[in-house]
């Protein structure tokens, strides 16, 4: 007996386009050459090097030159936050609670050189309040970053109200450049680097239905990075070695169709997500969906995240029992019986234990159907049912 | 370079007629360990084992020293038949075996030169030879002393019919009995960092392990049996291979959810599990069940408990761990690789659905009114029915 596949794990990984993966195989089967080589070869793979910057560029709403390639999401974001270079005074540094490890690592790494962070706290649907982030802004502050869809809950933080805060800083006097870790966004709700103001942006491919192991950063002109890979100087010296033509060529693929849908596939997607959301709060008591409610016109929420903890079932069960059914979703975060770490997100949002073991996350693509979403809905509520019994 | 190698082996010489059964046993294990690494040959010479091999030293002793049965193993250089090289092997092998040997006599390092002339037509003779080897090494080296009785180094010189062999140093081996030697066990394998640990101790004696471990997907995840594949795999290093029997046991533990009272539960479930382990144990033939059960360690392991589980199964269970503190059980696992491993946080199924306040002392009468709630063969029989057998092989 098969069982039926319906991947609700989009946060996690996507399953690549078809285009995606013939842009891979082309470019490792015929087009294997080194951008650097002065032959044909070379040129060839230069090429399509140069067409994937320019379809990145282009879904990002930036310039070509302005995109850097690098090894995924969380090297750009190191890239931008441990790149970029503090100036005389900057010497602080402010990020929110919610980060993605990938930020909030590289801050530590940076407190280790001397430099302070301030963390910016949530409310309870996991969402910044842009006057906290003014009353933290100091002389000496040279970075913000700030993430666009948080990872786990699909909370989307108020980039204009940001941008605003920043500006006034701006106005006074005040010198920083702004990063905003992108990953979760990137192809789902608008992403114009530059109507956004950003001085920095993370994107990865593979969260796009592109390749893993490939990302890239945008800087807008004038930016102070340096490079954390030193070499032979690819990526403008900002990002040494061989680039990852085959990685690039499909990154390239799937910016391509990001840029040709533009916002089609978030409509199709919030559809989904209403159905799911609706679906299981209404027919599994006790469930509580984890940060901002389902509401399309709001813009608090991220269309493809929908975080939904069932009370005194362990989330890592569920994901297994789910998984029998061939439903692929995850837990908040990765959880055990002997420790309990839950998430740091759920956490700052203020959620009580019961909320934190028991959260599931389901997350959409725009491949997803209402027809799987049915499903979906039908085999947790069941399961929810079954494992009711044996938890009390 | 060292392609010779003379393997000792303590316990086995022990052994009166078995002996023949046990270096057989010891010499197809020493093959299996270096086929993975590339060409050697194990064979008996003069009444001991020899392997030759052209294989880098560090990675056959490496490979032997995962070899349990060896108690040492002393790489030997072997020469032509030639007093100069002999000489001259004489001061390569000693310089090898005291890293660091000092040039001028300070504190002397006493040895002793220990020559066997088995090839006749060779000129010295054996006390001959250990004068000049002898005087050899202390030409080169003023801080040696010579002490005949009671030597801190041993450099021995062995003249054959076509070659010389020199050896000083001895690389300890794990010791033990040869796996396979003392026939077959059935291992609890839970996926904790004992249960690991116990299977090593008891192939250590010459015990061919068989794993089961008790699967409750999707209570435990792929995650966590992928973690006991691994843990056999570690385990299969000293052996070669590992059977691992995956039990479906998830109904089992749903039942005694939904039916047992819950400070039994943890009884009735490792009834249930002693009960399907001799089942398999029974089939393929295996003499003994082993855990990494620890008197006084949890609520399942006091003498009470042991006792009331014990009860369900008429085979010895073999406990090597009952004299260990955590402590020492940690560093073994540590030893012999496997705690890393073990200490991936997924959950294990003895973890899962775990009473608050577990019985710590179940008497077997109460284990048994509460299993009357549950169709215990019908159970047992559907477990195994579900039961997949895996072949786990060691790394390359």
């Amino acid at each position: 007996m098969t069982v039926r596949e319906v991947y609700l794990d989009n946060s996690a990984t996507t399953r690549p386009y078809p285009e995606v993966t013939r842009a891979v195989v082309e470019a490792m089967d015929e087009n294997y050459g080194n951008p650097s080589s002065l032959h044909r070869k070379g040129v060839e793979a230069g090429r399509a090097v140069t067409r994937a910057r320019e379809a990145v560029a282009l879904s990002l709403g930036a310039t070509p030159g302005d995109i850097i390639f690098t090894g995924g999401g969380s090297e750009a974001i190191n890239l931008a936050v441990k790149g970029l270079a503090p100036g005389r005074r900057g010497r602080h540094v402010i990020t929110t609670v919610v980060e993605h490890p990938a930020v909030l690592n590289a801050c530590e790494q940076l407190k280790e050189q001397g430099v302070e962070v301030s963390l910016l706290p949530v409310n309870q649907t996991g969402v910044i309040d842009p006057e906290h982030l003014r009353a933290q802004l100091r002389d000496d502050t040279y970075l913000v970053s700030t993430m666009y869809v948080n990872n786990e809950t699909g909370a989307v933080q108020p980039l204009a109200d940001i941008a605003a805060v920043i500006a006034d800083f701006r106005q006074s006097g005040g010198r920083l450049y702004w990063h905003v870790d992108a990953v979760q966004a990137y192809g789902k709700l608008p992403l114009r680097s530059k109507d956004l103001g950003v001085d920095l942006l993370s994107v990865s491919a593979h969260k796009v239905h592109g390749p893993k192991g490939v990302g890239a950063l945008y800087a807008a002109p004038q930016t102070p990075l340096r490079p954390l890979v030193a070499g032979g100087g690819q990526e403008g010296g900002l990002r040494s070695g061989t680039e990852n033509v085959p990685g690039i060529a499909g990154f390239g693929a799937a910016a391509a169709v990001i840029a040709r849908e533009a916002g089609g596939a978030a409509a199709k997607i919030w559809s989904l997500k209403k159905q799911l959301v609706c679906g299981i709060l209404a027919g599994a008591p006790g469930a509580v969906l984890n940060g901002p409610a389902c509401r399309e016109n709001d813009q608090c929420s991220a269309p493809h995240i929908a975080n939904i903890s069932f009370p005194g079932l362990p989330g890592e069960v569920l994901v297994h029992a789910l998984e029998q059914h061939g439903i692929f979703v995850s837990t908040g975060s990765a959880c055990s019986s002997r420790k309990k770490p839950g998430s740091h997100v759920l956490k700052a949002m203020g959620l009580g234990e019961h909320l934190l073991t028991g959260a599931v996350r389901f997350s959409l693509a725009p491949v997803n159907t209402a027809e799987e979403i049915d499903y979906a809905v039908a085999k947790t509520l069941a399961v929810v049912r079954e494992l009711r019994l044996l938890y009390g | 370079m060292y392609n010779t190698y003379l393997i000792r082996y303590g316990e086995i010489g022990l052994k009166g007629k078995n002996r023949p059964q046990f270096e057989r046993r010891l010499m197809d294990n020493m093959s299996r360990a270096l086929s993975k690494v590339g060409r050697a040959k194990v064979s008996r010479v003069y009444g001991r084992l020899v392997v030759e091999s052209e294989i880098e030293p560090a990675l056959v002793l490496e490979r032997l020293q995962k070899v349990f049965g060896i108690v040492g193993v002393s790489p030997a250089l072997r020469l032509p038949l030639d007093e100069d090289a002999v000489c001259v092997g004489a001061l390569q092998a000693l310089k090898d075996a005291v890293p660091g040997l000092q040039l001028s006599p300070g504190s002397p390092i006493t040895f002793k030169v220990e020559a066997r002339r088995s090839n006749k037509t060779f000129p010295k003779t054996s006390p001959e030879l250990n004068g000049m080897v002898g005087g050899y090494l202390l030409d080169h080296y003023p801080g040696l002393q010579v002490d005949v009785h009671n030597p801190a180094i041993r450099v021995s010189v062995e003249i054959r019919e076509k070659n010389a062999f020199v050896y000083a140093g001895v690389v300890p081996g794990i010791g033990g009995l040869p796996v396979g030697s003392s026939g077959r066990a059935l291992l609890l394998l839970s996926g904790g960092i004992d249960s690991p640990v116990a299977g090593w101790m008891s192939m250590k004696r010459g015990i061919q392990i068989e794993a089961v471990h008790f699967h409750s997907f999707p209570f435990t995840g792929e995650k966590s049996l992928e973690k006991v594949r691994d843990l056999c795999r570690l385990l299969a290093d000293y052996t070669a291979r590992i059977k691992l029997h995956v039990v479906h046991f998830t109904d089992i533990q749903k039942e005694i959810q939904m039916h047992c009272p819950e400070e039994l539960r943890v009884t009735i479930m490792r009834r249930m599990m002693f009960r399907l382990s001799t089942s398999i144990a029974r089939q393929r033939e295996a003499l003994a069940l082993v855990t990494g059960e620890c008197v006084g360690q949890v609520a399942s392991q006091t003498l009470e408990s042991m006792r009331t589980i014990t009860l369900v199964t008429d085979m010895p269970v073999l406990r090597p761990l009952v004299g260990m503190d955590k402590e020492e059980i940690i560093q073994r696992a540590q030893q012999i690789g496997t705690f890393e491993t073990s200490i991936l946080p997924y959950e294990d199924c003895c973890t899962l659905f775990l009473p608050k306040h577990p019985a710590t002392k179940p008497v077997p009468a109460e284990a048994e009114r509460a299993e009357e709630f549950l169709a215990v063969d019908d159970l047992l029989a559907g477990a195994l029915e579900r039961t997949v057998i895996e072949d786990i092989t060691a790394r390359g």
